[in-house]
């Protein structure tokens, strides 16, 4: 399990004040599109686990980290470059296209 | 319980039916909008007819090819497909609710999206396609659908018990029926929509605005980029992604022809369709080996 699991309380740490590309979901369990999401990023979270951190936020536990980052549809997924958001791809998105960013 | 349904009458959802059907597979073909085949006046670059043929008299036979195969073809709007249980799809028409092993994508390439000035800026800040994956964003919130068919109406229903009010907006178009308390209808013609980080109003010709909080575009017949964004299937500019045997990233669903891009030729639907159909035949048989599997391994 590579995917780190992110919350209102580890997000500044783990993502913000962090160095280097970060990759997050933003999903919920309740959505049929995010479940097809998931294994999509963990098969990324483990091929570029050497250089990238991956996570994912749970919207339903941490809706003020989604109001902050204007998510409005899920999957939403961010790139965070030194705690500012550098790309953003809303809906299942093909591996290719995320891992093409993460170079 | 069908073993596939096939969305889409043109070349490639028929050349799929004739071979799933000359399988012994139950199939369904669904179709309601036009083909772009059959606005094409005269095709001269296609296989075998001397003289060129034309557009509308290759669709008509393809499916009354189908029909003479006895395949079921029906014209029914597709508005809803949904996963139900483990291996199993639910595709909601405008009469009917049919359960499926598998399902094939054969919708073409015609998209809706709106060519209303701003809604492309606010596409996932406001603008959405699909009510079931975003409504949770605008709980008590003033939303608005765009559009005036049953599939706008069955999204303006997925909207109902979430937000504080919604606004159906059909830009022009002829009011639909709809009656709920908290359903408004706004038949004026759309300016455009504006914002700052998210969409806030719409503005009408008239010079009018109302305030807004979300748009959910259903213009028309839901084609297959709004299925695709509601199941999770992966698309990249509006075209299903699919691999060379013609599978989205969900296992039992299929997609061929225009709606998946590449050429937009006649040759190219026939050879889609006819892989997608034989992938299905495979699909199922392997399914029912495993089935027959785990019923041995129960006695």
């Amino acid at each position: 399990m590579n995917v780190l699991i992110l919350e209102e309380n580890n997000f500044e740490e783990e993502v913000l004040k962090a160095n280097g590309k970060i990759l997050v979901d933003f999903y919920a369990d309740w959505c049929g599109p995010c479940k097809m999401m998931a294994p999509i990023i963990e098969e990324i979270a483990e091929e570029v686990k050497e250089t990238v951190k991956v996570g994912k936020v749970n919207v339903d536990n941490n809706q003020e980290l989604a109001i902050k980052y204007d998510v409005m549809s899920i999957p939403t997924i961010m790139l965070f470059e030194n705690g500012k958001v550098s790309k953003t791809f809303i809906g299942v998105t093909d591996k290719q296209e995320i891992l093409d960013v993460l170079k | 319980m069908y073993d596939v349904i096939i969305i889409g009458a043109g070349p490639a959802g028929v050349s799929a039916g004739l071979y799933t059907k000359r399988a012994n597979l139950k199939v369904l073909i669904l179709y309601k909008d036009e083909s772009a085949l059959e606005k094409t006046e005269l095709i001269e670059n296609y296989y075998g007819f001397e003289k060129g043929i034309d557009g509308k008299a290759l669709y008509t036979s393809g499916i009354q090819q189908a029909k003479n195969l006895e395949i079921e073809v029906k014209k029914e709007e597709v508005i809803n497909v949904q996963i139900a249980e483990e291996k199993q799809f639910v595709v909601i028409t405008e009469r009917e609710t049919y359960k499926t092993k598998t399902v094939i994508f054969a919708t073409g390439n015609k998209k809706n999206t709106p060519k209303i000035k701003g809604i492309k800026n606010f596409e996932g800040k406001g603008v959405s396609y699909c009510a079931i994956c975003d409504g949770f964003f605008y709980r008590n919130k003033e939303v608005s659908v765009l559009g005036n068919g049953r599939y706008a109406i069955s999204e303006a229903n997925e909207l109902m018990n979430i937000a504080k009010g919604i606004t159906i907006l059909t830009d022009g178009k002829e009011a639909p029926e709809i009656r709920a308390d908290n359903v408004r209808i706004d038949t004026r013609r759309i300016r455009e929509v504006r914002g700052n980080q998210k969409i806030e109003e719409v503005e009408f010709e008239d010079n009018s605005k109302i305030k807004t909080d979300g748009i959910f575009v259903a213009l028309g017949v839901a084609g297959s980029t709004e299925f695709a964004k509601k199941l999770g299937i992966i698309t990249q500019k509006d075209r299903i992604v699919v691999n060379e045997n013609m599978e989205t990233n969900i296992p039992g669903i299929f997609a061929c022809g225009d709606c998946v891009g590449g050429l937009l030729q006649v040759s190219k639907s026939v050879y889609e369709g006819t892989k997608a159909g034989l992938q299905v035949i495979q699909y199922i048989r392997k399914a029912s080996i495993n089935e027959n599997k785990d019923f041995d391994a129960q006695i």
